[in-house]
C-alpha cells in the first residue's frame, strides 16, 4: 500500500520556488530518505506534509485520505508525526511529560475531570503513565523520566523527540536529520533505534539525513532534492552512483 | 500514605485547612485588630485573583494586564445579583460567586477569542486596553451605578463569618486550579508555552488551549471580584484600574511564574505589606517596582541563570524537576 | 460644519504628538525587539522637568525645553543599561514584565516627589491664534505639525543615510549577523533609545504647550495610544508611525467630539477601542511587512 504520495508539491515565498513540483511515493512500511544540498527545500518539504506551510501547488495524502489545506493539528491526528531539526521539546516540563503531553489526543478524559478528577481522570492517568514508560523504554529513556528535558544530554533529547512523536501513534514518520549533531557513536546507536522502530511498529518513515554513511546504511529508497527540485529518485545504492548527485553534493 | 505525603499539593491543601481554622479562632477570640481583620478579608480575594492570572502567565507563558477587567466584571455580576436577589446570606453568596464566574468567564471567552493572532506584546497591550475598557463600560451603565458604583452589596456578618466563607473559596480555587494545572489538560497548556509549533505538531489546538486558559482563568477572576464585593459592600469603577492588574502580576512573579502557592504566599505578603510597613507605607510601591526589576534581572538574565545552575546544589533542582510529575500519579 | 472643522484640527494636534511618541516607540521595537513599556513614563519625566525649569525655576522657554529633551535623553540611556541590557537575550516575558517595572518605578517616584495633584502650566509655549477663513488655527498646532514633520524627515534621513542609522537597520534585520559584520550591537541599541528619549523629551513640551497640565500618570494612557498608533501603522516604519499617530488622533477627537453626554465618562474608553480594533484586525500594520516564522 502507497502510505505517502505526494502530486507536484509546490511552495513558493515572494516568487521564490522553495520547492517546485515534488513527487514522492512511500510505501508502507518502507524507510525513505530525503537528501540534498543545504537549502534545497528539505525541511520545507516537512513543513508542507505537516500543514505548517500551505502548498501553493499540488496535493499531498495519506494512505490515500487527502491531506492538502489541512491544519497541523489535523494532520497530526491523521497520523503524520514529525521531528524537528532544531531540537523542539518542551523544555521546562519533564521527560515523561513531553510523552505524555503528545497521548493527549489518543488517551482523553473531560475537562471536567481535570478540575475534580473523577474516576476516569485516574485510570486514564495510569494508562497514559503505562504507554509513556514503554515508549520511554524503547528509547531508554525510562531512567530518565523524572527530570526536566532540557537537561537530557543532547543524543538523548534527539531521542526524545521521536519518542514524543511515536506517541501521537502516528502511520508516517518524519525525521528532520536525526542524527544532526552527534558523535559516530550516539549515530551508529542511533540508526540501531531507527531500525528497531521500524521494525517493532512497523512504522513508515520518510528521513531527511546529511550523514550519508546513515542514509546508505539504512534506507531503502532515496530522493535528492536540489534548488527546490528533485534531482534522483530510486533505490538507494542507484541513486548514490548517480553523476548528478555526485556532483550536486561534491561540486565539479 | 507515603506516596499521599509526596504530593506537595496535598500537603499545602492540609497547611491551608490548619490555617483557616486557626485563623478562625484566632478573630473569634478577637486576637486582630480592625484593619488587620479586613487585610485578612482583601488577602482572599487577592489570592484568588493571583492564582488565576498564574494560569495565563505562568502555564501558557502570556501575559495578561487585563485581569482587572476579568476582576471588574465579577464583582459587578455577582454584587448586583447580591443586592437585588434577597436571597439568605450563604444561598445568595454561593450564586453570586457562579454569577460572577460565569461572567468573567464569558469576557475571557469572547476576549481571548479575538486576540487568537496576537502574542507577546501586543497581546499584553490588547488585553490591557480591553481591561480598561470593561471599567468604562461599567462606568455609563445606569443600572450599575455609574461612576459612583454599585452600593449595598450585603455583608456575610462579623468578620470572622465574611473569613469562613471567603477562605474556604480560596482552598476550593487552589485545589481546582492545582489539580487543572496537573491534568493533561493543563499538560497541554504548557506544551504550548513551552514550544507552540512543537505543540502543533502532535495535534494540540494552540487557538482552543488559548480560549480555554482565558476562559478558566477569568472565571476564577470573576470569583475574585464577587469576594471582593461582599468584603468592601460596594463596587465602583475606581477599584479596578489598570494598577490592579499590575499588582497581581506582582505577586504571580514574586511568587515565581508557574508556581501556584509561591502566588499564594507572594499575594498574602503583598496584600499584608502596608500593615507591616505602616511607616513606609508610602514607599511601598516603589519598593515594588525596584524589586520586580531586579528580580527579573536576577533570575531571567542568562548569564546569571548559568551561574546560578553552577552554584546550587544540584539535587536541589533535581528534586525541584521531579516534583511536577510525582504529584501527577499521587 | 464648523464644529466638525474644529474638532478635525483637535484630531490632527492630538494625532501629531501622538505621531511625535510613536516614533520614540516604532524605533526601539524595530531596533531593540522590546516593548518599551515606560517610554510614556520617560515623557512624564519630561514635562515634570518643564515644569521645574521653566515655572519653578522661571529660567525661559528654551532652557526648560533643552531641559527636558537632556533629561530624557539620559533617563532612556540609562534604563535601557540598567534594566534592559541585562536581559538582551532573555526571555520576551521577562523583558516586557521588567519594563512594566520601569514604568511602574518612573510613575512612583513621581507620585512621591509631586504627588498626585495635577500640577498646571498654563503660560508655557504662547502663540497667536489666526483665522484661515472660517478655520480657525492655533498658533501652537503649526508649531506641533511643524515640528513632526521635520523630526520625521530628519530621523528617516538619518536612518537611510548615515553609517549609525544603516547600522541600526542592520541591527533590526539580524543582530547575530550584524554583530558579525563588526557592528556593535549594545552601542546601536543604546543610540536608538538615546534618540528615541530625546523625541520623547521634545514631545513632553509639546504636549505641555498644547494640554498645560501634567500627572504622574500622564505618560502611561498617553503612551499606550501612541503604541497602538505606531503598532497599527506597521512598527518599525517611520511614515507608518507618523501615519498612524495622526489617524488615532483624529479618530479619537472625532469621537470624542460626537459622543453622547451618556457615555462621556466612557470617553477614555474611545481610545482604547480604538486600540483593540487596531491590533485585532491588523497587528502587521499599513505600512509593516509580515514575518513568516522560521520552523
Amino acid at each position: 500500500m502507497v502510505m505517502l504520495k505526494t502530486v507536484d508539491l509546490g511552495i513558493s515565498f515572494g516568487g521564490l520556488n522553495a520547492v517546485n513540483s515534488f513527487n514522492i511515493e512511500v510505501e508502507e512500511g518502507q524507510l525513505y530518505g530525503l537528501i540534498g544540498p543545504n537549502g534545497a527545500g528539505k525541511t520545507t518539504v516537512f513543513n508542507l506534509l505537516t500543514g505548517v506551510y500551505k502548498p501553493t501547488t499540488g496535493r499531498f495524502s495519506l494512505a490515500g485520505e487527502d491531506l492538502t489545506g489541512k491544519s497541523p493539528t489535523e494532520i497530526c491526528n491523521h497520523g503524520i508525526a514529525r521531528t524537528f531539526q532544531n531540537i523542539r521539546l518542551f523544555k521546562n516540563m519533564s521527560v515523561i511529560d513531553n510523552v505524555k503531553v503528545a497521548l493527549h489526543t489518543r488517551m482523553k478524559y473531560p475537562l471536567a475531570s481535570s478540575f475534580f478528577r473523577f474516576p476516569n481522570y485516574f485510570s486514564t492517568e495510569k494508562r497514559m503513565n503505562d504507554e509513556a514508560l514503554r515508549l520511554l523504554e524503547v528509547f531508554d529513556l525510562d531512567k530518565h523520566k523524572d527530570y526536566n528535558a532540557a537537561s537530557l544530554p543532547y543524543g538523548k533529547q534527539r531521542k526524545l523527540e521521536i519518542a514524543r512523536a511515536m506517541a501521537t501513534n502516528p502511520k508516517l514518520l518524519l525525521l528532520d536529520e536525526p542524527a544532526a549533531g552527534m558523535n559516530p557513536n550516539e549515530t551508529a546507536e542511533l540508526m540501531e533505534t531507527i531500525r528497531f522502530v521500524r521494525g517493532e511498529f512497523n512504522m513508515t518513515i520518510l528521513l531527511i539525513e546529511h550523514d550519508m554513511r546513515l542514509v546508505a546504511g539504512i534506507c531503502e529508497k532515496l530522493t535528492v532534492l536540489n534548488f527546490g527540485t528533485e534531482l534522483a529518485s530510486g533505490e538507494t545504492t542507484e541513486v548514490l552512483k548517480d553523476p548528478q548527485v555526485i556532483t550536486a553534493y561534491l561540486g565539479e | 500514605m507515603k506516596k499521599l505525603l509526596k504530593s506537595k499539593s496535598l500537603i499545602f491543601t492540609a497547611v491551608l485547612i490548619i490555617a483557616y481554622i486557626l485563623i478562625s479562632v484566632l478573630i473569634d477570640q478577637g486576637k486582630f485588630t480592625r484593619s488587620q481583620q479586613a487585610i485578612m478579608l482583601r488577602m482572599c480575594s487577592n489570592i484568588i485573583l493571583a492564582m488565576s492570572l498564574n494560569l495565563v502567565v505562568g502555564s501558557l507563558g502570556e501575559l495578561s494586564l487585563g485581569h482587572a477587567g476579568f476582576f471588574c466584571a465579577g464583582a459587578y455580576a455577582g454584587g448586583y445579583f447580591a443586592v437585588h436577589a434577597g436571597l439568605p446570606l450563604t444561598v445568595s453568596f454561593i450564586i453570586a460567586l457562579i454569577i460572577g464566574g460565569i461572567v468573567g468567564a464569558i469576557f475571557g471567552f469572547f476576549i481571548s477569542s479575538s486576540i487568537l493572532r496576537l502574542r507577546g506584546d501586543y497581546l499584553a497591550i490588547v488585553t490591557l486596553a480591553y481591561g480598561e475598557l470593561i471599567r468604562s463600560f461599567a462606568k455609563i451603565i445606569p443600572a450599575l451605578g455609574g461612576t459612583r458604583g454599585l452600593i449595598g452589596v450585603p455583608s456575610l456578618g462579623s468578620r470572622g463569618d465574611q473569613w469562613m466563607y471567603m477562605f474556604a473559596v480560596v482552598i476550593i480555587t487552589f485545589v481546582l486550579i492545582s489539580n487543572f494545572t496537573r491534568s493533561r489538560h493543563g499538560r497541554a497548556i504548557n506544551s504550548i508555552r513551552d514550544n507552540a509549533i512543537a505543540a502543533q505538531s502532535i495535534g494540540i489546538n494552540i487557538n482552543r488551549y488559548k480560549v480555554m486558559t482565558f476562559t478558566i482563568s477569568a472565571f476564577f477572576a470573576g470569583m475574585a471580584g464577587v469576594v471582593f464585593a461582599f468584603f468592601k459592600g460596594n463596587v465602583e469603577p475606581a477599584d479596578f484600574t489598570y494598577n490592579l492588574s499590575i499588582e497581581a502580576l506582582l505577586m504571580v512573579v514574586f511568587g515565581g511564574m508557574g508556581n501556584l502557592v509561591g502566588s499564594i504566599i507572594a499575594a498574602a505578603g503583598i496584600t499584608a505589606l502596608p500593615e507591616i510597613l505602616r511607616d513606609a507605607a508610602e514607599y511601598r510601591l516603589l519598593i515594588y517596582a525596584i524589586s520586580l526589576i531586579l528580580l527579573m534581572i536576577f533570575t531571567s538574565n542568562p548569564k546569571l541563570v548559568e551561574l546560578r545552575k553552577r552554584f546550587v546544589p544540584k539535587t536541589l533542582f533535581a528534586s525541584r524537576r521531579k516534583e511536577g510529575v510525582t504529584n501527577g500519579n499521587a | 460644519m464648523q464644529v466638525f472643522v474644529n474638532f478635525i484640527m483637535d484630531g490632527l494636534n492630538l494625532g501629531s504628538v501622538y505621531a511625535l511618541v510613536a516614533l520614540g516607540y516604532t524605533m526601539v521595537y524595530g531596533i531593540a525587539k522590546m516593548l518599551n513599556f515606560a517610554h510614556g513614563d520617560v515623557i512624564m519625566v519630561g514635562g515634570y522637568t518643564i515644569y521645574i525649569v521653566f515655572l519653578q525655576k522661571d529660567m525661559g522657554i528654551a532652557a526648560a525645553v533643552i531641559a527636558s529633551v537632556l533629561i530624557c535623553s539620559v533617563l532612556g540611556f540609562v534604563i535601557e543599561k540598567l534594566a534592559y541590557r541585562p536581559l538582551r537575550n532573555a526571555t520576551p516575558l521577562s523583558v516586557l514584565i521588567t519594563a512594566i517595572g520601569v514604568s511602574y518605578l518612573l510613575q512612583n517616584i513621581a507620585l512621591l516627589t509631586f504627588t498626585s495633584e495635577l500640577k498646571l502650566i498654563s503660560s508655557f509655549i504662547k502663540l497667536p491664534t489666526f483665522n484661515v477663513g472660517p478655520v480657525r488655527i492655533e498658533g501652537i498646532s503649526v508649531l506641533i505639525w511643524i515640528t513632526t514633520l521635520v523630526i520625521m524627515v530628519s530621523l528617516n534621513n538619518f536612518i537611510q543615510k548615515t553609517k549609525t542609522g544603516k547600522a541600526m537597520l542592520a541591527v533590526s534585520e539580524d543582530r547575530g549577523a550584524a554583530q558579525l559584520m563588526g557592528i556593535d550591537v549594545n552601542k546601536t541599541i543604546s543610540i536608538t533609545f538615546l534618540i528615541g528619549s530625546a523625541l520623547a523629551g521634545l514631545a513632553s513640551a509639546l504636549y505641555i504647550a498644547k494640554y498645560q497640565k501634567i500627572e504622574p500618570y500622564t505618560g502611561s494612557v498617553f503612551g499606550i495610544k501612541a503604541f497602538a498608533a505606531a503598532v497599527f501603522g506597521g512598527i518599525g516604519s517611520i511614515p507608518g508611525a507618523a501615519l498612524g499617530g495622526i489617524l488615532i488622533g483624529l479618530i479619537e477627537a472625532l469621537a470624542i467630539g460626537y459622543l453622547p453626554d451618556s457615555i462621556r465618562p466612557a470617553s477614555d474608553g474611545v481610545a482604547f477601542a480604538i486600540l483593540i480594533i487596531m491590533l485585532v484586525l491588523k497587528p502587521s500594520g499599513m505600512l509593516g511587512k509580515t514575518k513568516i516564522e522560521k520552523v
